[in-house]
C-alpha cells in the first residue's frame, strides 16, 4: 500500500460557482501534504468533502485502499481522519478534560481521561493541564485542545486548516515539532495555508488549487516562495512600492489608555502608550484576542475611555465619539467588514453615508444628498477598482476583497489625518490585498499618519516604518521595522506564551 | 425536495408583491375557513371587502372607514420607526389610554367655559401623555437593561385599570345619574373633535394620520436620523461605528411611538368615542403592530394597510350581523393576514429552489 488517501476527479458544484473541478492528488502515509491555494480557490471545501461535510458531485476517494465516500463527519472520524479547524469550537466556561469529552461519543470517567490528555499532550510536545478552563487559555493552548483532541482517535490522516494563523512564531516552531514527529510515526498531515515560507519549511509534497482546479503539485523545497505564490495567485506578483517618506510632527499621542474588558473572556487594554507622526505606517501585531479590536473601538471612539488618554494634535479627544473623531481627521476601519465596518443589507451608497456624512457633503440641514451619496460611492468604487454591478448592490453582495476595498477606500477617500485599520486583508484575495497595502503606503506618503493592526506578520513587515506588539492588552514599546529579525518579533509577540515545549 | 437559495440582494419585486399575495391567500385561506363553518365564502369575502365600499349602506360605512383607518395608521406610523431600530413598543395600546386621559383631564377641568385654545392645548397634552407613559420603558431600559418589549406591554393593564378607576371615580360624570364614564366631549365644542366633511368621517385625527405618514416618511428616507434608526436595525455594531448613541435612539423611538399613540387617543375620546369609559380602547393599539408590518414599516405601506385592516373590521362586523359569522372567525381571518405577510416575506430575502438536493 503506497497512497493512503487517493482522490480522482473529485468534483462540486454550487449556485453559479465551481468550487472543486476534476481535482486530484493522492498523499502517503507519513507525508505531511501541503494543500496551497488563496481564498475561494476551493480548498475548504475540497477538505470538507475528505471529512465528510461536504458531499462530492463527482468523483472517487480511496482511502488505506478501500473506497471512501464518508456520509457525516462521525464515519469520517471511525475511518481514521481528523481534522482542526481554523475557528476553534471550544466552551470557554468549560475545562479542557470536559471539551474534549464533548467531542467524544463515548467519553471515559474524567479521571482517566484527564490522564490520557496529560500522557498524549506531553507526548507529542504540547503540555496541557486539563483542569484548566479554556476561558483562561491563549489561542495557542486552545490549539493544542484541539490537536490533542484529535489525537486521542490515533488517525491515520489528520487534516489542519490554517493552523499558525493564530501562533506566534516561537508557537509555530513548537506545533511544527509536533507535526513531524506525528510524521515520522506514519500519520500523514494534509496542511492547508497559503503561508508559503511555511510550507517550504514543513511538507514535503503539495498540490496547488486555483479556481476549483489543480494547477501543479510540486515538493515546495525545490521552489522558492515566489515561485510558489505566481502559481497559487496564476500572475506575476506586483510588488508594493514604497516611497520614500518624511516623517512629520506626532499627530496622535496614546498615554496610560486601559479598558474594561468587553465581554467575559475578553481581553482588557493595560496602559497602553504610543507616538503617531504623520506620514508613518506603525504597525501593530499579535496574536488573534489580545485587545486589537478593544483597541480600535478605543481609537475610532467607538467605546470611550479616561480623559487625556487620547491626544489628537495636542487636542483631547478621549471624550468624543466616533463622528467628533472623524470631524478632527481620525477615522477607522474595523476588521468585520458584514455588520461592523457595512451593514449587509444597505447599498453601497447607503454604506457610503454610514461613515461619509462628516468630512464629505452628503447632507444638507441633516437631510440626506442622494445624489452626493451616490456620487462618493461611485469614487470609492472607480478609484479603489471595486467590482460590483453598480453603487445600488447590497454590501453582503459583494466578494469579501471588494467589500474590503470599497470599506478602507471609504476612508482614504475622506483624506484622513490619522487612519486606523483592523486586518485591512483578512480574508481578501492576492490581489486586492496588494491594492489595499498600497493605499495605506500612498496615503502615508501623502502625509497621513496610519496605524494598521494585523496578525500578518508578512503584511506589517511589509508596509509598516516602527512595529509594535499587542500582547494580552500591553502594547510594547515601537521599534524600527527595519532590521528587526523574525525572532525578535516573536518575543515582542509574547515569545511561546510562556508555554514550554516538553522534552520526552 | 424544496429549497431555500439566498439572495444576494434583496428581491424589489417580491417586497412589492408580498402584500398583495399575502392579502389574496388570505382571501382564499379565509374562505376555506368560511366555508368550513357553512357559509358561501365568495358571498362572505364579499360582504367583508364590497359591501362597506360599494354596498347598499356604503355611504355610511365609508366614513367609518376612516374613523378607524385614521387611529391605526397614526399608531402604526410611530411604531415603524421604533420597529426598523429593533425597539419593541408592544405597549401602544397604554399610551394611547394615556393620551386620551391627558386630554380628557384638562377638557373636564376646564368644562363649561369656551376657548379657542383648549382643542390644541388637548392636541398637546395628548401626545404629552403618550410620550410620557413610553418613556417609562425607554428609561428602565436605558438605565437598568430591561426588556422594552415587557414593560410596555405590563404598562397596557397598568394603564387600562387606571382608565376604569378615572371612569368609575375622579373622572365621572356629576350629571351621569351614575352611570360610569365621563361627561361626553361630543357636547363641549370647544373640545369636541368633530367631522370636517360631514359623512366622510374625516376628522382631525385622520388630518393627524396624514401628517404622520408624511413626516415619518420625510424622517426614516430622507434624513440622516431616520438612516441611522435603519442602520442601528440592522447592524447595531455598525450603528455604533457611525456615531449612534443607543440610549438616545431608545428614547426617541419609543417616546415618538409613545407620543403618535397618545395623540390618537386624544383624537378618539375628543371625537368618535366622546368620553372616558371603561371600555374606551378597543385595541387599536396592537392591530397597529400587524398594521405596520403589513405596510413593511414604510409609511405609505402603513397607509395602505391601515385602510385595508379598518375595512376587515367593518366588514366582519357585517358579515357577523349579515351572516352570522362568529366574531372569532374574523379575528382568525386578520390574524391570517399576518401570517401570511410574514410567510411570503420569506421570498423577498430567499429563492425557491425545487428538485436538486443540495447537501
Amino acid at each position: 500500500m503506497s497512497e493512503l488517501l487517493k482522490i480522482e476527479g473529485l468534483t462540486k458544484a454550487y449556485p453559479g460557482v465551481v468550487a472543486n473541478d476534476g481535482v486530484g492528488f493522492s498523499v502517503r502515509p507519513g507525508e505531511v501534504h501541503a494543500l496551497l491555494g488563496e481564498n475561494g480557490a476551493g480548498k475548504s471545501t475540497l477538505v470538507k468533502m475528505i471529512y465528510g461535510l461536504v458531499k462530492p458531485d463527482a468523483g472517487s476517494m480511496q482511502f488505506a485502499g478501500q473506497p471512501f465516500a464518508p456520509a457525516d463527519p462521525r464515519a469520517a472520524r471511525a475511518a481514521g481522519v481528523a481534522m482542526v479547524f481554523q475557528h476553534f469550537s471550544l466552551f470557554e466556561a468549560l475545562n479542557v478534560a470536559e471539551n474534549v469529552a464533548l467531542g467524544m461519543e463515548t467519553p471515559p470517567p474524567m479521571r482517566q481521561l484527564a490522564a490520557r490528555i496529560r500522557e498524549i499532550s506531553t507526548a507529542y510536545g504540547l503540555p496541557l493541564d486539563p483542569m484548566r478552563l479554556v476561558g483562561d487559555l491563549s489561542a495557542g493552548e486552545r490549539q493544542r485542545v484541539e490537536i490533542v483532541r484529535c489525537l486521542l482517535q490515533d488517525p491515520k490522516l489528520l487534516i489542519m486548516d490554517e493552523p499558525t494563523s493564530v501562533l506566534t512564531p516561537q508557537e509555530v516552531e513548537i506545533l511544527f515539532h509536533t507535526l513531524r514527529k506525528l510524521s515520522s510515526e506514519g500519520t500523514a498531515i494534509l496542511y492547508i495555508s497559503h503561508k508559503l515560507e511555511e510550507i517550504r519549511a514543513l511538507c514535503d509534497g503539495a498540490t496547488i488549487l486555483r479556481g476549483g482546479k489543480v494547477v501543479a503539485s510540486c515538493d515546495p523545497r525545490e521552489k522558492t516562495a515566489r515561485e510558489l505564490a505566481e502559481l497559487m495567485v496564476g500572475a506575476e506578483l506586483k510588488v508594493t512600492d514604497r516611497a520614500e517618506r518624511r516623517l512629520g510632527d506626532v499627530v496622535l499621542s496614546v498615554r496610560e489608555l486601559s479598558l474594561a474588558p468587553m465581554s467575559q473572556f475578553g481581553p482588557s487594554l493595560k496602559g497602553v502608550s504610543f507616538d503617531l507622526r504623520a506620514g508613518e505606517v506603525l504597525g501593530i501585531g499579535g496574536v488573534a484576542g489580545n485587545g486589537q479590536e478593544e483597541l480600535l473601538a478605543t481609537l475610532s471612539g467607538e467605546r470611550p475611555s479616561a480623559a487625556a488618554t487620547v491626544m489628537l494634535n495636542g487636542m483631547d479627544i478621549s471624550g468624543l465619539g466616533p463622528n467628533g473623531r472623524r470631524a478632527k481627521g481620525l477615522l477607522a476601519a474595523p476588521e468585520e467588514r458584514l455588520g461592523h465596518a457595512a451593514v449587509p443589507a444597505m447599498s453601497l451608497t447607503e454604506n457610503a453615508i454610514l461613515t461619509g456624512t462628516m468630512r464629505k457633503p452628503l447632507t444638507r440641514h441633516g437631510f440626506v444628498d442622494q445624489g452626493a451619496a451616490r456620487r462618493f460611492a461611485e469614487e470609492t468604487i472607480a478609484a479603489f477598482d471595486v467590482r460590483t454591478p453598480g453603487a445600488h448592490v447590497a454590501a453582503r453582495a459583494l466578494s469579501g476583497g471588494n467589500l474590503q476595498k470599497f470599506v478602507i477606500g471609504r476612508e482614504v477617500l475622506q483624506a484622513p489625518s490619522v487612519l486606523v485599520v483592523n486586518q485591512p486583508t483578512w480574508g481578501v484575495d492576492a490581489a486586492a490585498a496588494a491594492a489595499i497595502r498600497q493605499a495605506l503606503l500612498d496615503l502615508a506618503a501623502q502625509g497621513a499618519a496610519v496605524i494598521a493592526i494585523s496578525q500578518d506578520l508578512d503584511e506589517l513587515m511589509e508596509i509598516s516604518d516602527r512595529f509594535a506588539a499587542l500582547n494580552e492588552g500591553r502594547l510594547s514599546a515601537p521599534r524600527p521595522m527595519q532590521g528587526l529579525t523574525l525572532e525578535e518579533i516573536g518575543l515582542m509577540l509574547g515569545g511561546a506564551h510562556g508555554m514550554q515545549e516538553a522534552q520526552p | 425536495m424544496i429549497t431555500l437559495v439566498r439572495r444576494p440582494t434583496p428581491s424589489k419585486l417580491w417586497t412589492y408583491a408580498t402584500p398583495l399575495v399575502a392579502v389574496i391567500a388570505t382571501m382564499i385561506a379565509g374562505g376555506l375557513l368560511f366555508s368550513l363553518l357553512g357559509k358561501h365564502p365568495v358571498e362572505a369575502i364579499r360582504v367583508i371587502f364590497w359591501e362597506p365600499l360599494f354596498g347598499a349602506n356604503a355611504s355610511y360605512f365609508r366614513g367609518q372607514l376612516l374613523v378607524k383607518a385614521g387611529p391605526l395608521i397614526l399608531i402604526a406610523a410611530g411604531l415603524a420607526v421604533g420597529f426598523r431600530a429593533g425597539i419593541w413598543n408592544i405597549g401602544a395600546e397604554g399610551q394611547y389610554i394615556m393620551g386620551a386621559l391627558f386630554a380628557a383631564w384638562l377638557a373636564l377641568r376646564i368644562y363649561p367655559a369656551e376657548s379657542h385654545w383648549l382643542f390644541p392645548a388637548m392636541i398637546v397634552l395628548g401626545a404629552l401623555g403618550g410620550l410620557l407613559w413610553a418613556l417609562i420603558p425607554a428609561l428602565l431600559r436605558v438605565f437598568f437593561g430591561t426588556s422594552e418589549i415587557l414593560v410596555s406591554l405590563m404598562l397596557v393593564y397598568v394603564a387600562e385599570n387606571l382608565l376604569a378607576y378615572m371612569a368609575f371615580g375622579p373622572m365621572k360624570n356629576p350629571e351621569g345619574y351614575g352611570f360610569p364614564g365621563s361627561r361626553n366631549l361630543q357636547d363641549y365644542p370647544s373640545a369636541y373633535n368633530h367631522e370636517l366633511i360631514a359623512g366622510t368621517g374625516m376628522h382631525w385625527g385622520v388630518v393627524a394620520a396624514l401628517v404622520a405618514v408624511i413626516f415619518t416618511y420625510v424622517l426614516m428616507h430622507r434624513h440622516i436620523m431616520g438612516f441611522r434608526i435603519r442602520v442601528a436595525g440592522e447592524a447595531p455594531k455598525a450603528a455604533r461605528f457611525a456615531g449612534v448613541m443607543p440610549a438616545r435612539l431608545v428614547i426617541f423611538c419609543l417616546g415618538l411611538g409613545g407620543a403618535f399613540a397618545g395623540l390618537a387617543g386624544m383624537f378618539e375620546v375628543a371625537g368618535p368615542s366622546g368620553q372616558i369609559t371603561d371600555s374606551f380602547n378597543v385595541g387599536y393599539g396592537f392591530t397597529a403592530i400587524i398594521v405596520a408590518f403589513l405596510g413593511r414599516l414604510h409609511p405609505l405601506g402603513i397607509l395602505l394597510a391601515g385602510l385595508l385592516m379598518a375595512l376587515t373590521y367593518i366588514g366582519g362586523d357585517m358579515a357577523q350581523l349579515t351572516l352570522g359569522l362568529p366574531s372569532a372567525a374574523i379575528q382568525v381571518f386578520q390574524g391570517m393576514l399576518l401570517f401570511f405577510l410574514l410567510a411570503f416575506d420569506v421570498l423577498t430575502n430567499f429563492r425557491i429552489r425545487i428538485g436538486r438536493a443540495i447537501a
